[in-house]
């Protein structure tokens, strides 16, 4: 085994132990935008987007680098744009509470 | 190392930092918003750190530069317009289409390399192994995932889809994805083979989604959400890039242990789920058991309202019937006519009512339901016994007080004691069981009223007459 393929393994392990350790019991309202949120996070695949594009030398490859970045744009653009939309609703009260406040 | 890896490597380690912390911070609702944008930051210093490698390496050519802003600059077009017009019902499909090109993208990682590097020669199983989990997981969550965002659209029946020699094209299909890897590692490298894996495990991804029921396809979403993850961790090892490793197993472990609690919320196990053939979702008003038994009372809109108007107490409980009808508009209106009133009013959401855990209060919180009327199971059980009136609207099995008896679906899952307030009134589109295909006791209680009705049209009902005898 080489020492990088063994580095490799050895940082994939501890995340998996991280990720465990890190998701412990969360309140059911906040599992669907948890999963989202995490569903964001592996939009880091468009870091592997940009990789591949610049090793591309041929059409073959190009398309290849053509979809894996459009791809990645939609999975890391989107996922952290409806997280944050579906985070925004549950920390909107305070704001809401004093427009009321300012009609009456 | 040189300079560039080095700056660039402890940048990656930032981030991975950066999503760490975001991830701990959304488990709580007071930080959970600042934790997704400490991920978004951790995203943004990858992505700047990418591109001055890239610009500083220089292999890319000019037609590497037009095809990767082409397909970034389309990809976040439509993610950013999708992700800001979707009405939040919708929003579990749309997490499930972007999980779905989060693995595709994975996949394509794979093949690219295994192609590139390959060039004819054998290659070392190091290589390979990765290579061939990364096109294998990536591609069974592509198109599993499309199956469940179709299903939660309802392009795809969300009753479970299954037919004869299904099991049978199952083995095959597993057969064929571990010859194509036995291929992949063991010979040289022919684009067949990567084309062979690819294939099987798209087709892999709809023979384990199309068997699911609808109301299932959560978790099912999750745990595909996990698998992605994993996919694009090995697509690290592929390309040899630390954050896509450190990311993805972060997310394949996260991911685990939140379907697991997702499915322990909606009493199912994983396994249980996955054999599929279970629920139906949204048949509920075409299935045969339409027919009104005789021992239930039914009751009207107008004599709701009046119900309504005199009490001092109201708990209202959402369902699944009210997300799919979407009616949480007329809903917040009518606790707002009441509360105007001086009548007090709840909300009982139980953990998996809606279409997702939680998603219930998100919905709710969009039509500006005030947070501190959203009681969960346990505040919300011990008020029941001093509601007047408590309005069951398209809910069914978080209802049932079968669930505290034992020697059925139910038995033991936590349900609202709905049945303890002076008065039900149930509005549901006919008599037909719910998810868990028993029938519930409830709507046969002395104290329930049953309003056949579909949520929004019987709420629109419900806020005219009770309007009437407020006035």
């Amino acid at each position: 085994m080489s020492e990088e393929l063994f580095t490799n393994l050895a940082i994939f392990v501890l995340s998996l132990l991280v990720g465990f350790e890190v998701m412990s019991k969360i309140p059911a309202t906040l599992q669907t935008p948890m999963m989202s949120g995490a569903n964001a996070i592996h939009g880091v695949v468009v870091v592997g987007a940009f990789v591949i594009a610049a090793e591309a030398n041929s059409w073959p490859f190009y398309i290849l680098a053509f979809l894996g970045a459009f791809f990645a744009a939609v999975n890391v653009a989107g996922g952290y744009t409806v997280t944050d939309r579906m985070l925004g609703m549950f920390d909107r009260k305070p704001a809401a509470k004093q427009g009321e406040a300012d009609h009456k | 190392m040189n300079a560039l890896q080095t700056v660039s490597s402890l940048i990656y380690l930032i981030s991975a930092v950066c999503y760490v912390l975001g991830v701990h911070m959304m488990r709580s609702p007071k930080t959970a918003r600042h934790g997704n944008g400490l991920s978004a930051i951790g995203m943004f210093l990858a992505v700047i750190t990418i591109i001055v490698t890239i610009i500083v390496e220089g292999t890319i050519d000019s037609v590497g530069w037009i095809v990767l802003v082409l397909g970034l600059a389309l990809g976040i077009l439509y993610g950013v317009v999708k992700a800001r017009k979707v009405p939040m019902t919708d929003v579990p499909q749309l997490v499930s289409l972007f999980n779905a090109v989060g693995g595709g993208a994975a996949a394509v990682i794979g093949i690219f390399d295994y192609l590139l590097k390959g060039d004819g020669a054998a290659l070392s199983l190091a290589f390979s192994l990765p290579v061939f989990l990364d096109v294998v997981i990536g591609g069974i969550t592509f198109s599993g995932s499309l199956i469940a965002t179709g299903k939660l659209s309802g392009h795809v029946p969300g009753k479970p889809i299954t037919f004869p020699g299904a099991r049978l094209l199952n083995i095959i299909v597993v057969v064929a994805i571990l010859a194509s890897a036995w291929f992949m590692m063991a010979s040289p490298t022919n684009v067949w083979y990567v084309i062979l894996a690819l294939v099987m495990s798209l087709i892999f991804g709809l023979l384990m989604t199309l068997p699911i029921g609808g109301a299932d396809m959560p978790v099912v979403v999750s745990l595909l959400n996990a698998f992605t993850g994993l996919a694009v961790a090995f697509a690290g090892f592929v390309i040899n890039n630390q954050v896509l490793i450190i990311a993805g197993a972060l997310v394949g472990a996260a991911g685990t242990i939140l379907t697991l609690q997702m499915a322990d919320a909606m009493n199912r196990s994983v396994a249980n789920i996955l054999a599929g053939g279970f629920g139906t979702g949204d048949s509920d008003a075409n299935s045969a058991a339409d027919a009104v038994p005789v021992d239930v009372k039914e009751t009207s809109a107008d004599d709701i309202g009046l119900q309504l108007a005199y009490a001092h107490n109201v708990m209202i409980v959402p369902g699944y019937g009210l997300a799919a009808a979407q009616a949480q508009h007329e809903v917040a209106e009518l606790a707002k006519v009441l509360t105007d009133k001086g009548i007090n009013v709840d909300y009982a959401i139980h953990p998996v009512a809606g279409r997702m855990p939680g998603h219930m209060n998100v919905l709710l919180a969009d039509v500006n339901v005030p947070y501190e009327q959203m009681k969960q199971l346990d505040e919300a059980n011990p008020m029941f016994e001093n509601t007047d009136v408590s309005l069951v609207i398209g809910a069914n099995d978080v209802t049932n007080p079968l669930a505290r008896e034992s020697g059925n679906e139910i038995s033991g899952m936590p349900i609202l004691d709905v049945d303890k307030s002076k008065s039900v009134v149930v509005i549901k589109r006919s008599m037909s069981t719910g998810y868990a295909g028993i029938q519930n006791p409830l709507f046969s209680m002395d104290n329930t009223q049953m309003f056949f009705s579909d949520a929004k049209k019987g709420l629109q009902d419900i806020v005219a007459a009770t309007k009437q005898y407020l006035e």
